[in-house]
């Protein structure tokens, strides 16, 4: 019952790239092995701890069950094509309030938080819990996400000001 | 990891001679003179195995401990850069090679992390250090200026000429301050002059945690590397009996599949394929004893146990005696169970073997010891092993192993194969890999003088000894106590006139491990209960109950009185919450939390957790706050969650469905209270953890007037 290797066309951080895999692939095994883009990470492989978030059109999905044939055609955004110098502003909060510890959930937990705040603005609280409590950090960063997040908010708000 | 620095510390301080104030360099502040070939053609200053000046200013500290979170890559640095007067800014850490002696901890003997000890361990080595190579860019100005040392003064990455303002930077002086002849002894600085030390800042290793630049071992990729899985026995102690591997070997991308000591390794082309050819896999074990294995069983033959006297941990006066005659007698039992590290990175070992030297790159806390098992398992010498430190994600004890068990496993796979490979442990591997805090159970009982305070305590625990059959036993097991089993609880701090503690130690073959905070895990659990279980039954408030009998420790007392001043306590709360809380010393930090807790419909919230903490003098101020940030989260996923089970030797948990971990919606609001400290520098990454547990079992109480006795609390108020 092995499953057949097919040629893949993925579009991941601007880029195009063919890759030969079986198609049930995780795409989180193929952002790692194949395209060595191994900021997203590998914490339990059944979509309980998000450390593997990466956005497809936009939304977070927890690559490692995502089978790399379901995304042909979506463009997949990692932490590494979040920003090209470290720039965004989730990143810009994440450096000020000096969140990470271990640093290895980090990648998905500002993945996570760029879909949040992609969809709203300002999120209160509630929203970041809700958008928030499907990436697990072991070390137990979670009062200094938050405060990350409603940083990022008001860096993002003052960015949009200044443009007018 | 183990506590094993707290009794050696103390002899490193006698035998290192600090005398007027100045620190003799010797063997702990290796200082090497560069030959004068040698210097006279150097691209860089590199007066000793920590610190290398580049012509373009950089200054490259190489760190040798492990970074898994509790901010060694920053704190150190600053150790170093408070006495070489090094530009900040220009200060780039690089991870320690288990190659050089000078790395090994100042008391261990061994490269290793752990035991909360980093900070405290180097604290005079590494400023011994810094200034050492700062007077010999002194030096190197001076005679560049043609001017008296004296005339000369170090400042922000340049040595400076006071009389006349010349100024020369220290990537300028990087051939001539090679050529100098190293100080025999230095001045440290007073407290009073630190730039650096005791302020917040930031952690030189956020940025690349921030853009997926940081690596990690399971980042680590080599060319004609192979991945492996490894199919482990189901139970404890199990030997593989037979394997069939026709499934497996049909699966695309494996390549081979190979019989070790541990089981049965599955070799692909990546993990997908290595995991598709494991789960193909049919095995079949002896399973022995460890079969039979139930953690229900276990707890009943626990309690027996503890029903008997055990060795002895620490007597004063006669406890039996006077328990006898007590105008008030209580007893009590706690039940703790087996707990996983489960750090977010699961486990995992990349090695490359040639004929006659390996690489390693991995994330451990035991550089020395996983280099000698290595190269015992691959017929190499140890200086033939070279372990690459990657980013640890996570440790809390897990990569710290006690028997090297992931680094030796992966070393038998290399030397099966004979390719570079990488073996990857699955979250679920994890979860069931043993070398787990142990189950422990604990009989406890007091007796109240009139006045209700204690005059007898006596406490007996059961439970397996994480050192025994390590090559620590000899060092940490004592007349038949493992101290690590009684930490804690031999050490009480309450003022009782008749105590005594003795222990079980029952063997079994689980394999457990130092996680986080070690026995304290347990130990402040049970003690911190207790005492509330008495303030209660004597009709007074816990937190002056405690500071009565506090009367004999004065930092223990100070942390409780700031903790309860700064969480409100005696203040109304709203209805349906309550209060506890709990004090701990552990790794010679004093940590007091008060936890303030709701439940409704069986389910206990925690909503804000006030900690203060003594740890000395504080290098980074914001790596404290978030170091009892993280060991609150820690200490509750267990109190509140925690638990592996066995049942027909199996471990009943798998991923974190069913061994649950804090989120976000659980978070409470930390504040943490440093108090001002002259005292030298303790433990921060794990004394934050042992309040936790028994603040919230009280504030429970409080709330509802049930008493936890057995954790994880979990869903025992919905029975109540």
């Amino acid at each position: 019952m092995a499953v057949k290797s097919e040629t893949t066309q993925l579009s991941v951080n601007g880029r195009k790239y063919t890759v030969e895999a079986p198609t049930d692939t995780p795409l989180l095994w193929v952002l790692r092995e194949r395209l060595g883009l191994t900021g997203t990470k590998y914490g339990c492989g059944i979509a309980l701890c998000g450390a593997c978030t990466v956005l497809a059109d936009g939304v977070a999905i927890r690559s490692c069950v995502t089978p790399v044939a379901s995304v042909i055609g979506k463009e997949i955004t990692t932490i590494e094509g979040l920003s090209a110098d470290r720039s965004h502003p989730l990143q810009k909060a994440w450096i000020d309030v000096d969140v990470p510890q271990c640093g290895y959930c980090q990648s998905g937990q500002i993945m996570a938080a760029a879909a949040l705040l992609a969809r709203k603005k300002e999120p209160s609280d509630a929203d970041i819990d809700a958008a928030m409590s499907g990436v697990l950090c072991r070390c137990g960063t979670y009062q200094r996400i938050r405060r990350a997040i409603h940083l990022a908010a008001s860096i993002s708000a003052k960015g949009a000001q200044n443009e007018r | 990891m183990s506590d094993k620095s707290k009794t050696t510390r103390r002899d490193v301080y006698k035998t290192q001679p600090v005398a007027g104030g100045r620190l003799v360099l010797g063997f702990h502040v290796p200082v090497r003179r560069a030959s004068d070939a040698a210097a006279a053609s150097a691209a860089a200053f590199a007066p000793n195995a920590f610190i290398r000046i580049g012509k373009d200013d950089t200054v490259t500290l190489a760190v040798n401990k492990s970074e898994m979170g509790q901010g060694v890559f920053t704190a150190l640095p600053m150790l170093i850069c408070e006495e070489l007067e090094a530009d900040w800014s220009k200060v780039r850490v690089a991870s320690a090679s288990s190659m050089a002696k000078d790395y090994r901890h100042t008391s261990w003997g061994a490269q290793g992390t752990g035991g909360s000890s980093s900070v405290a361990s180097e604290w005079e080595r590494l400023r011994g250090v810094g200034a050492a190579a700062r007077e010999m860019l002194i030096s190197a100005a001076a005679a560049a200026f043609a001017a008296d040392r004296s005339q000369c003064r170090a400042e922000n990455g340049a040595v400076i000429h006071v009389p006349t303002g010349r100024r020369l930077r220290y990537g300028q002086l990087v051939e001539k301050a090679s050529g100098m002849e190293p100080p025999k002894d230095v001045a440290l600085k007073q407290p009073k002059d630190f730039k650096l030390i005791g302020k917040p800042t930031r952690r030189l290793d956020t940025p690349e945690k921030t853009d997926g630049s940081a690596l990690f071992g399971l980042d680590v990729s080599i060319p004609g590397m192979f991945t492996a899985l490894v199919a482990r026995s189901p139970v404890f102690g199990g030997k593989l009996k037979s394997f069939n591997a026709q499934m497996t070997k049909a699966v695309p991308g494996v390549v081979d599949v190979l019989e070790i000591p541990s089981g049965v390794a599955v070799i692909a082309d990546g993990f997908w394929s290595a995991k598709k050819g494991r789960d193909a896999l049919e095995t079949t074990w002896d399973e022995g004893e460890g079969g039979k294995l139930s953690t229900d069983a276990l707890r009943g033959h626990y309690a027996q146990l503890a029903g008997k006297p055990g060795t002895v941990a620490r007597k004063d006066g006669d406890a039996a005696k006077a328990f006898a005659k007590a105008a008030k007698q209580l007893s009590a039992e706690y039940d703790v169970p087996y707990l996983a590290h489960a750090p977010m990175e699961p486990l995992n070992c990349v090695i490359d073997l040639r004929d006659e030297s390996c690489e390693i790159w991995t994330g451990t806390q035991a550089q020395t010891a996983d280099q000698r098992s290595a190269a015992a398992i691959l017929g190499l010498k140890p200086d033939q092993v070279k372990i690459h430190t990657m980013y640890l994600g996570g440790g809390f004890g897990r990569r710290g192993s006690k028997n090297s068990d992931f680094v030796s496993e992966a070393a038998h796979v290399a030397r099966a194969l004979g390719k570079p490979v990488k073996v990857i442990w699955t979250r679920e591997d994890d979860i069931r890999g043993g070398y787990y805090r142990p189950l422990w159970h604990d009989r406890i009982e007091a007796g109240l003088d009139a006045g209700g305070y204690p005059v007898a305590w006596r406490h007996t625990i059961v439970g397996q000894s994480i050192m025994a059959g390590s090559r620590y036993e000899a060092s940490m097991v004592k007349g038949g106590i493992d101290e690590t089993s009684v930490e804690g609880a031999a050490d009480l701090p309450y003022s009782i006139p008749n105590i005594l503690v003795d222990l079980h130690t029952p063997s079994l073959p689980v394999t457990t491990l130092w996680w986080r905070s070690v026995g304290h895990s347990h130990t402040a659990f049970v003690v911190e209960s207790f005492i509330d279980e008495l303030a209660h039954a004597a009709g007074k408030n816990p937190f002056e109950f405690r500071r009565v009998l506090l009367c004999g420790a004065p930092r223990h007392l100070h942390v409780l009185e700031l903790a309860a001043e700064r969480a409100g306590w005696g203040e109304a709360l709203p209805a349906g919450r309550g209060r506890g809380i709990a004090v701990h010393k552990s790794f010679d930090s004093y940590v007091a939390q008060v936890a303030e807790v709701s439940v409704a419909d069986g389910k206990v919230k925690v909503h804000r957790v006030v900690c203060a903490v003594d740890c000395g003098m504080t290098v980074n101020p914001d790596t404290v706050a978030a170091q009892m940030e993280s060991a609150i989260v820690f200490g509750l996923s267990a109190a509140l969650w925690g638990a592996i089970t066995l049942k027909d030797g199996r471990v009943e948990q798998g991923n974190f469905n069913n061994y649950p971990i804090l989120r976000m919606k659980d978070m409470p609001e930390v504040q943490v209270h440093i108090v001002p400290s002259r005292e030298e520098p303790t433990g921060i990454g794990e004394p934050g953890v042992p309040p936790i547990a028994p603040a919230v079992a009280n504030a429970v109480f409080m709330a509802t007037g049930i008493r936890i006795r057995r954790l994880p609390i979990g869903d025992a108020l919905k029975k109540a």
